[in-house]
């Protein structure tokens, strides 16, 4: 049976993480084939008491003899009672063991793979896979799979008795489980692909949930609830219908697996009242004969649930392992070189860029030096490729071709770790977590491990960071800095966050600075504060800045111009104003200026860009 | 009272000193230990919920519970069948009688047949029914979200909501696919056991009776404890949740300041809080079930020692006790099956407190029940006197009354905190004034549908949230069904058309995960399409240009210019470049509007905006 050698095949792959609790996973295994044999035996024990030894001792009035058989009941039943007890009791740490184990297997893989990865997967399926596919693995590991055993053991041994018993009667019986087993290889077949795909529409209907809470401004902003029940109505429907389909699935077998054995068992009860009369098989043993089907209907009844159950716990098993199996692209190289200090020159090397599943390239060919202590501004239309260069220097996103170096070492040969212990970045989107400003801003200097920062020091950084970003309203708050702040605190305005993102970067004191449009949300008082305070601290850190404005660009010593992915200036702004039309176009605010300016650039530059010159159009007009 | 082995995990969501929050936030909703009156509330307000669900289903649950009861008798008419067949039908067939093994084979196979189809009906029955519950529950909680008030958004976790709306709905899942079978099933057997029991020998049907006494007792005793632990289950899911989602939304930041093992080893905490919890239910389950099948045994042994006295005493038939016996031992048979259900109705309730809470949570911003229709929305504002302070807390705006003419664009200009973004939520109605009116053409903004009002107020935020999808519905979402042709237009007036055609699949291009592809930059320009597409009378910008760079500003200006002509707008922007489009500038400082006039007016004056405009123009090129 292929397709149960591969679930068997698919489920094996948890062996590592159920290796260690195997001496209690086998031990309730054994507690549970006792208990079934107990509770199998206290009927058989209780009969031929009642009619032996009972019955001859009420003959002879003798209290005495009815002691033994009831010690020996009481005990049978409590024995049943205690394994019970203790097959739960051992398997229910190593099933939970086991959940938390991959649980945290999984997060570790998903915080190790880079940010591509999380660009590509929705939350809600990554979400569905470590809650929702774990813990029906742990239900499976403790029960289900025990169950599964316990179930096809009976049945084995029961047929096995049938066939030494009852000749004919036990063939005729087996003869039922032919269909039974085709039904159940078919089944199992078809509700793997259903069982699947139901997991799947659930992981969907988790992202739109996500996605509703988190865009909860925009739908309430155009009053679009509505329209987001009426697509999340939808998703939750097919997911309805694909769960319909699933247990129509299962009705099936139900149906099978409870009709074809009393079917069976129809032809048995007349092929054996015939059989009785002809007198080729006595009443005591056709009596024996269905008392020992009527055990096993029972386990072949349960066959379907738990034949289902697995195949569930399979398709979860698949959908970890097809996040687990995702190789990490950005993984540590084997033998790292050591860059304890980093000194921070930065070198991007005819560095190109393409998302994976991207024709064009982001960056194209891109040569950028930034000598140790300097502060470069990088300049560049929305969309130029700005923020993914500054994702490629944290290697936060590896460069598809050319290389990016640090102090003269390719980024890919050093540890992650290492390279954004050097580099720190704060993004255009500021990400606070749900802890204290101090934690917050501290984020990225570490408290304990191999490079901690003794209490004292990390207390300077904490004040000099909010004191360089302008982030004095933390004092203001109702804890200091200890008041929690994101999803699970105060909410911040986005020119807060933004400067608290600023300070995060700025305290940890990293060799090479990445700062994506740091002052966007601030207002211009606020801006110039931080800008004053910033230089200082720039002052012999080499700095890349992305700067949409020239008080941005004020921090800067030069300027590098990203133009459609490629380097097409470096200089200072001085210089660039007076002699680079692109510049010009992207920074000046002044309206005459920058018309004249096009004008300039359409007398000078042989070659105006096309975009350019479309927009002075639009703006002209 | 029973408690937790474990004392509440030190969170600090205990203290709350922030006057934003309500009563009935995220840290009530973290309590397991509820005082018994807590305790009884939340847990009737969760059966009254499940009432009302199942409600609407009575006449499909008759129908699942009919169907149980026939495959049940089916079941339980076999060993009837076979034993009228060992004791008629092979005496019968020995005198050459057929009749009485026809009869009795055709009913068997009858039973056989009908029963195994009812039960195969009834698992499609019963998924037709969990998932028509589940739909609705979905439907209402997801429905329920979007209806409350931005207040509750900002302090119940995103996280919080996503798992009350996908693993709390998974534990009621659980309870009415598998449970109701087994109840219902289980409590048919019993009654008829029970009842062919006390038919056969009251005597044994009074140990009966009397063993039910500790089950009832044992019950109770699971039933507290477990309410307790099922709680801290739900809760200790959702902390577990909240963080996972929180770490894989700010992936980027969590990389780029090294994290990793931090993050790591708190999920790692959550994670084991959880197994603890898990392992909690699990070892009361654990108890439970053993303590069932003991109290079945030693009654059966009671059964077993009453009853053979009685025989020797002569007050009893050995065959009577035989069959006595084997009903005691029946009876307690499916008694397991009942813990288990009772075991996942557990868990359900718990979930269900969660669930009925969130959807218990009122609204504080709700629509009017007799809206005053506003279909042609002229946009003048009035701000009559309003006061407003979030929850209990200090005043924000003190006795603002404002006028703003229909078509007038007015720029908010002050620092963080001025009251400028407060001001635009009570203009669109994401809060509501504390005292005084917003009107809008004269009309009580809350007496206005929010049809109407979403249609004639629409707010662009800096925050620009992309929903999973193409960039066409993104657009789209300002105007659900625009044709294709107005969706560019809107695009092409804040120059968005051609970075959307350099996409690989122009406006069908998929923006991924929160538009991980997009720049934050292009995401705003995104959704100021959205905007122009949705065409309000009254457009409310809430820094909404922060990330965009200077011609592409300039651009969406100049749209704006000839969008806003005819229509009423508010502009917070800290960039002066954008107060210069308008018709009137007010300066807000502490929640009150210091100075008011037009642009001119103001920078030609020795105020606060003569400064902050010197400053600006400072900072130009």
């Amino acid at each position: 049976m292929g397709s149960e050698l591969s679930t068997f095949a698919s489920v094996r792959r948890l062996y590592p993480y159920v290796r260690p609790a195997m001496p209690r996973m086998v031990g309730g295994l054994i507690s549970a084939l006792g208990a079934s044999l107990a509770a199998l035996a206290i009927p058989r024990v209780l009969q031929t008491l009642v009619e032996g030894p009972l019955a001859e001792g009420a003959a002879a009035h003798d209290l005495g003899a009815l002691v033994v058989p009831v010690l020996l009941v009481l005990g049978l039943g409590v024995a049943e009672a205690g394994l019970v007890l203790l097959r739960r009791n051992l398997v229910m740490y190593p099933g939970t063991r086991v959940e938390a184990e991959l649980r945290m297997a999984l997060f570790r893989h998903l915080q190790d793979l880079p940010v591509a990865f999380h660009d590509r997967w929705p939350g809600g399926q990554l979400l569905s896979r470590i809650m929702g596919d774990l813990g029906l693995l742990r239900r499976w590991l403790v029960f289900g799979l025990l169950q599964l055993i316990v179930s096809i053991v009976t049945i084995v041994v029961g047929v096995g008795i049938l066939l030494a018993t009852a000749g004919w009667l036990g063939l005729v019986y087996l003869a039922g489980a032919i269909p039974v087993t085709v039904i159940a290889f078919r089944f199992s077949r078809r509700y793997r692909v259903i069982a699947r795909l139901s997991q799947d529409q659930s992981g969907d209907l988790a992202t739109t949930v996500e996605e509703s809470v988190h865009g909860i401004r925009v739908l309430k902003a155009f009053g679009r609830g509505r329209d987001a029940l009426d697509s999340f109505t939808d998703q939750a429907e097919e997911l309805r219908r694909t769960e319909i389909r699933k247990a129509g699935n299962q009705a099936t077998v139900t149906t099978s697996l409870q009709l074809i054995p009393e079917v069976t068992l129809a032809v048995c009860l007349v092929l054996g009242t015939v059989l009785a009369a002809q007198g080729q098989i006595t009443v005591g043993g056709l009596v024996a004969f269905f008392l020992t089907t009527a055990v096993i209907n029972g386990p072949v009844v349960d066959l379907g649930m738990t034949l289902s159950m697995t195949l569930n716990a399979r398709t979860a098993v698949d959908r970890f392992f097809e996040v687990m199996e995702t190789p990490n692209p950005l993984a540590d190289p084997a033998d790292p070189v050591d860059a304890p200090d980093a000194r921070g020159h930065v070198e991007l090397r005819d560095v190109t860029f393409r998302y994976e599943d991207s024709a064009r390239p982001v960056l194209e060919h891109v040569d950028l030096e930034l000598p140790v202590g300097t502060t470069t501004a990088l300049v560049g239309l929305t969309g130029s490729g700005k923020s993914t260069l500054a994702m490629v220097v944290p290697r936060i996103f590896d460069v598809t071709g050319g290389e990016v170096l640090l102090d003269g070492v390719d980024l890919r040969r050093m540890r992650r770790h290492d390279v954004r212990r050097a580099v720190a970045v704060a993004f255009e989107d500021p990400t606070l977590f749900s802890a204290s400003v101090r934690d917050n801003v501290l984020l990225g200097v570490p408290e304990s491990g191999p490079d901690a920062v003794p209490e004292a020091e990390r207390e300077r950084r904490l004040h000099e960071a909010v004191e360089v970003a302008q982030a004095g309203f933390v004092a203001d708050l109702p804890q200091g800095v200890e008041t929690r702040i994101g999803e699970e605190g105060l909410s911040l305005s986005g020119g807060q966050r933004q400067r608290l993102a600023l300070a995060r970067a700025i305290a940890a004191r990293p060799a090479v600075l990445v700062l994506d449009d740091p002052l966007s949300a601030l207002d211009v008082a606020t801006e110039e504060a931080v800008t004053t305070r910033l230089r200082e601290v720039l002052d012999g850190t080499t700095s890349l800045v992305i700067a949409h404005r020239p008080s941005t660009v004020a921090l800067a010593d030069r300027v590098a111009v990203l133009q459609d992915g490629r380097i097409t200036a470096v200089g200072t702004h001085r210089d660039l104003l007076a002699t680079d039309a692109h510049y010009r176009h992207v920074i000046s605010s002044l309206e005459q200026d920058w018309e004249e300016c096009a004008e300039h650039s359409d007398r000078e530059d042989s070659e105006p860009d096309q975009t350019e010159q479309a927009q002075t159009e639009e703006v002209q007009r | 009272m029973s408690r937790p082995s474990k004392p509440e995990p030190s969170q600090p969501a205990t203290s709350r000193p922030d006057d934003r929050r309500r009563p009935t936030d995220a840290s009530a909703d973290d309590t397991t230990q509820l005082d018994a009156e807590a305790s009884r509330e939340v847990r009737s307000r969760s059966l009254r919920l499940l009432g009302e669900l199942l409600r609407p289903r009575r006449g499909a649950l008759a129908l699942a519970g009919l169907l149980v009861v026939v495959s049940t008798l089916g079941q339980v008419a076999g060993p009837w069948l076979v034993s009228l067949a060992i004791d008629s039908a092979v005496p019968d067939l020995m005198d050459g009688d057929v009749d009485t093994l026809v009869l009795v084979g055709s009913a068997y196979l009858v039973a056989a047949v009908v029963g195994g189809l009812c039960a195969g009906a009834y698992v499609r029955q019963a998924a037709r029914i969990a998932q028509g519950v589940l739909l609705d529950l979905r439907r209402r909680v997801f429905r329920h979200t979007q209806l409350l008030s931005l207040e509750f958004h900002e302090s119940y976790t995103s996280g919080r909501i996503i798992s009350r709306q996908t693993s709390d709905l998974e534990a009621l899942r659980e309870l009415l696919d598998g449970g109701l079978t087994g109840v219902v099933s289980s409590l048919m057997l019993m009654l008829f056991t029970g009842l062919s029991l006390f038919l056969l020998d009251w005597r044994s049907g009074l140990v009966l009776a009397v063993a039910l006494v500790p089950a009832w007792l044992l019950t109770r005793w699971f039933q507290k404890r477990s309410q307790v632990f099922y709680r801290e289950q739900r809760t200790t899911s959702a902390r577990l949740i909240v963080k996972f989602v929180e770490t894989m939304t700010g992936m980027r930041a969590v990389q780029a300041f090294r994290r990793e093992s931090t993050t790591e080893a708190d999920y790692g905490r959550l994670s084991e809080q959880y197994r603890d919890a898990n392992l909690n239910t699990m070892g009361l389950n654990g108890r439970y079930q053993p303590g069932l099948v003991l109290i079945g045994n030693v009654a059966v042994a009671v059964a077993l020692a009453l009853g053979g006295w009685r025989v020797y005493s002569g007050g009893l038939d050995v065959g009577v006790l035989v069959a006595a016996l084997l009903y005691v031992k029946r009876f307690f048979q499916p008694i397991q099956q009942l813990g288990n259900f009772y075991n996942s109705f557990q868990s359900a309730t718990a979930a269900l407190e969660k669930v009925s809470g969130l959807l218990a949570e009122e609204p504080t911003v709700v629509e009017p029940r007799r809206p005053v229709a506003l279909p042609h929305a002229r946009g003048a504002l009035r701000l009559d006197h309003v006061t407003f302070r979030y929850g209990d807390g200090p005043v924000v705006l003190p006795d603002l009354d404002l006028t703003l003419p229909a078509g007038q664009t007015v720029a908010l200009v002050g620092t963080t905190g001025a009251g400028k973004s407060t001001l635009a939520k009570l203009v669109t109605r994401f809060y509501d004034a504390s005292e005084g009116r917003v009107q809008l053409d004269g009309v009580d903004v809350r007496d206005l549908s929010t049809t109407d009002l979403r249609r004639a107020v629409v707010m662009v935020t800096q925050e620009a949230y992309l929903f999973s999808g193409s960039v066409r519905e993104n657009i789209a979402l300002g105007r659900p069904g625009a044709p294709q042709a107005d969706i560019e237009a809107a695009a092409r007036a804040v120059g968005a058309h051609e970075f959307i055609m350099d996409m690989p699949d122009g406006y069908d291009t998929d923006v991924n995960k929160r538009g991980g592809r997009v720049s934050a930059g292009q995401r705003q320009l995104l959704s100021f399409a959205r905007a122009f597409l949705a065409d309000p009378a009254v457009l409310v910008l809430d820094e909404a240009t922060s990330s965009l760079d200077i011609p592409g500003e300039r651009l969406v200006q100049h749209g704006l210019q000839t969008l806003l002509s005819d229509r009423t707008a508010i502009i917070i922007a800290h960039r002066l470049s954008t107060v210069a489009i308008a018709d009137r500038v007010l300066v807000m400082e502490h929640g009150r509007v210091i100075e008011d006039g037009t642009p001119d007016e103001l920078a030609a004056g020795d105020g606060h905006y003569a400064a902050l405009n010197a400053a600006w123009q400072d900072s130009l090129v």
